[in-house]
């Protein structure tokens, strides 16, 4: 399966990408996904259990992902 | 009860009048301005940027709880995007209430909910022309020293 992975701000910097597809086998969680990031140029730079959103929303590294979702990986938020 | 992020200027006193009315009798006015000097180092401006939909979705996510909790409707909290220089607001919350202690906690809670939340990131610029993201220079350190 197909999903769409979103890097921001120090994340899109150490990776030099803001958002990739990455192929996954059916049932793959976050974890997976996070894994396959950490072995891209600049992906040891991410830290052990980042922040994750799917689909809009904050979710855990174990969450299965499905066909077609949007992982957010999401450096510490500075917002205000 | 409204929340936007914009990439224009803020403007405290136009959010004020917004969430004023006669049964209201407090208003609490937040601004959030960028300052000179973070962490000891003199800071020339700061670009923000954002996970726009799910920021948009977290933010309004926060004002509706903050009325529920704090039992009042008038709430508008407007934060900014791109770059801002010294002084530039870059929130603004807005909040009225018949009385005072609500509409504080209220104005309290959004905005650290919004600090601990919502999917926004600055980049300070220093004096000597090098650029930063915040929050994140500590985890770099730690990695840099595992390497």
């Amino acid at each position: 399966m197909t999903i769409t992975t979103l890097l921001f701000a120090s994340y899109a910097d150490a990776l030099g990408i803001e958002s990739l597809r990455l192929d996954l086998p059916e049932g793959a969680t976050v974890d997976d996904a996070l894994e396959q990031l950490r072995t891209m140029p600049g992906g040891e730079r991410l830290p052990p259990a980042p922040l994750v959103a799917i689909n809009l929303a904050y979710a855990r590294t174990d969450s299965r992902l499905s066909a077609g979702d949007e992982l957010a990986v999401i450096p510490p938020v500075a917002g205000g | 009860m409204r929340s936007a992020i914009v990439s224009r200027p803020l403007d405290p006193a136009a959010l004020l009048d917004e969430v004023s009315g006669i049964s209201n009798g407090a208003s609490i006015l937040f601004v959030g301005t960028v300052r000179n000097i973070n962490d000891g180092r003199d800071v020339t401006g700061i670009d923000y940027a954002a996970y726009l939909p799910m920021a948009e979705r977290e933010l309004a996510a926060i004002v509706a709880e903050a009325t529920e909790r704090f039992r009042t409707p008038d709430i508008v909290v407007e934060h900014r995007l791109g770059h801002l220089a010294l002084l530039d607001a870059s929130v603004v919350i807005a909040v009225a209430h018949p009385h005072r202690a609500a509409a504080y906690d209220a104005s309290r809670y959004i905005i650290e909910e919004l600090k601990r939340r919502v999917p926004i990131w600055k980049r300070e610029e220093y004096v000597d022309g090098t650029r930063e993201w915040v929050g994140t220079a500590g985890t770099q350190k730690v990695e840099s020293r595992r390497q």
